[in-house]
């Protein structure tokens, strides 16, 4: 089973972030494999394990992005394919797909695993729509996954705790849900990013761990009243 | 404008999310003198309808074949490209629910649009439209635009938009019109299986007044501990944020959020939560909201009530023994 990983590196989840127009200064912040991504990895490596073939780590953006394909290759991708697009920030979700789309024509794939979203743009969207530009099947959300006889049978997270399970032909797209174990073209533009107004008023409570805590247990006492 | 709301039923109910993004349709179209047509899908959804036209919509679209009895992502797609080709609208709505992110951003696609989705409100800057949603889980807000042609689609967060401020119909009803679509069982490529829930949940978190939330911040399990003390001296449950559930240091039950429960309690007690909005959706009902964070720009501080800018493992023994004290006292 042939299987091509989409992993996406993004800002560490303790990087400060700057912002610079309608993205953010890269220049001081480290950046990391995106979380729900290594979920999907993980899946696609014990899938080979179970069931044999390859695991392909795809990634794009800019130079940088090979540090988190090396890493991939290092918890055990048999191979890594680096789209370069030094500007890939700027691209709007189909502008991404479409790009990671081409280099996935190129491969012999049974099966492309995507994680649930990024933790920077965090659209959610890649999956899907690598399911409709490829015109592959697809189900997203995904908690565990058999191969059986050349089809999937998978576990569908739903909301409100209730879950599916789901018949889905190979090859197939599915973005994993964690916890399991753009530029050409654009669509949609990013204006510009901002901190967002408050919209509550919070009271910050200051001193020695041991002042605010006696300050915070009267406050909830006498003025909120909650305890 | 023409606004098409997609609504959406889960097992034969209405998801709720629905009504808040009709009520976000209904405002948008107030600002921009649009029309509103309310959308359902699915086999015998009449009642439905007839449910969705006693709102202040233009007229309500029901679009019923036996394949779409159950939700399929290919079936949905399909068949919802064929009525925005012939319904027209400028600008299609969903909620934003796990369905919606399932198929909406490829059926934009087959249109060779894009879908801004997960949004959190919008604005009429001079006749053009701009989408709010969060970057980097929340620390950021990005306003967004369409940049091509109509269709535009989007969808709104949970919580994004209050379902009470819905406007009923001034003359009681709105036409039904069925959409007729074609669809083939071939062209359904997925098969949905039983629906089922996991074991039930020993607690229900739902019913507790007070509650102590931990997140990423707490670092590692041998620091739970820590955390039960506080909530024991509290009188409070434990919960947790997605992320700890996920690495297994609390059960699946103990989560709050959009894919864990939604919680309303009188004091939410967050330690080491940065309030993603998936975190946020399922707590901000709580009466009083107290977050104690290292990071001051922690978008928790949005919704909290009282803030402590500070080290988790220094206050959480300092709050727990004042707490014990103020229990004795």
């Amino acid at each position: 089973m042939n299987i091509i990983v989409c992993i996406k590196q993004v800002p560490a989840k303790d990087a400060p972030l700057a912002i610079a127009g309608n993205w953010i200064k890269e220049s001081d912040i480290g950046f990391e494999m995106n979380e729900p991504d290594s979920y999907a990895l993980e899946e696609a490596l014990r899938l080979k394990e179970k069931h044999g073939g390859e695991v392909i780590a795809l990634s794009m953006g800019p130079e940088r992005v090979k540090q988190t394909i090396k890493e991939a290759l290092a918890k055990g991708a048999d191979r890594g394919i680096h789209v370069l697009d030094e500007n890939f920030a700027q691209l709007d979700p189909l502008g991404s797909a479409k790009a990671l789309a081409a280099a996935i024509r190129k491969e012999k794939a049974d099966l492309v695993l995507t994680g649930l979203q990024s933790d920077d743009h965090g659209f959610g969207q890649t999956g899907v729509l690598l399911a409709g530009l490829l015109d592959l099947p697809h189900a997203t959300i995904i908690m565990a996954i058999e191969v059986t006889d050349g089809k999937m049978t998978l576990k569908r997270e739903l909301e409100a705790g209730w879950f599916q399970h789901i018949d889905c032909p190979l090859p197939a797209v599915l973005s994993i849900q964690s916890g399991i174990n753009k530029v050409r073209y654009a669509t949609l533009k990013i204006e510009k990013i901002y901190v967002p107004t408050k919209s509550k008023k919070t009271e910050f409570l200051t001193g020695s761990p041991k002042e605010v805590a006696t300050k915070l247990v009267e406050k909830l006492k006498f003025e909120a009243r909650v305890i | 404008m023409k606004i098409l709301v997609v609504t959406e039923l889960r097992q034969g109910k209405w998801n709720n999310a629905s009504f808040e993004t009709l009520a976000a349709a209904q405002q948008i179209a107030k600002d921009t003198s649009s029309a509103v047509s309310a959308l359902v899908i699915g086999k015998s959804v009449v009642a439905f309808a007839n449910e969705l036209a006693s709102k202040n919509v233009a007229e309500v679209l029901t679009v019923e074949h036996d394949l779409l009895e159950a939700y399929t992502p290919d079936g949905y797609c399909v068949a919802l490209k064929q009525v925005v080709e012939s319904a027209k609208p400028d600008l299609v709505l969903f909620p934003h629910t796990y369905q919606v992110r399932d198929f909406a951003p490829k059926l934009a696609a087959m249109l060779g649009k894009g879908m801004i989705g997960d949004c959190i409100g919008y604005r009429d800057e001079s006749g053009k439209l701009v989408f709010v949603r969060q970057m980097f889980q929340g620390k950021t807000a990005a306003d967004v635009t369409f940049t091509g042609a109509a269709p535009w689609f989007a969808s709104f967060q949970s919580g994004a938009f209050r379902a009470d401020l819905l406007v009923a119909h001034p003359s009681g009803k709105a036409p039904v019109n069925s959409v007729a679509v074609s669809l083939s069982a071939a062209q359904i490529r997925t098969q949905p299986l039983d629906l089922f829930k996991e074991a039930k949940s020993a607690v229900d978190l739902t019913q507790a007044p007070l509650i102590v939330a931990i997140g990423r911040g707490i670092k590692a399990p041998e620091n739970i501990p820590q955390a039960e003390a506080l909530a024991k001296a509290l009188g409070g449950e434990i919960a947790a944020s997605r992320p700890i559930c996920d690495e297994g240091w609390l059960p699946m039950e103990r989560q709050i959020g959009s894919s864990g429960q939604t919680v309303a309690p009188k004091l939410y007690l967050a330690l080491g939560i940065s309030g993603a909005i998936q975190h946020v959706v399922g707590m901000k009902g709580a009466r009083t909201i107290v977050a104690i964070n290292k990071d001051s720009n922690a978008p928790i501080f949005e919704i909290a009530d009282y803030g402590v800018v500070g080290d988790i493992f220094e206050i959480m023994p300092a709050l727990t023994e004042a707490l014990e004290k103020a229990k004795t006292g």
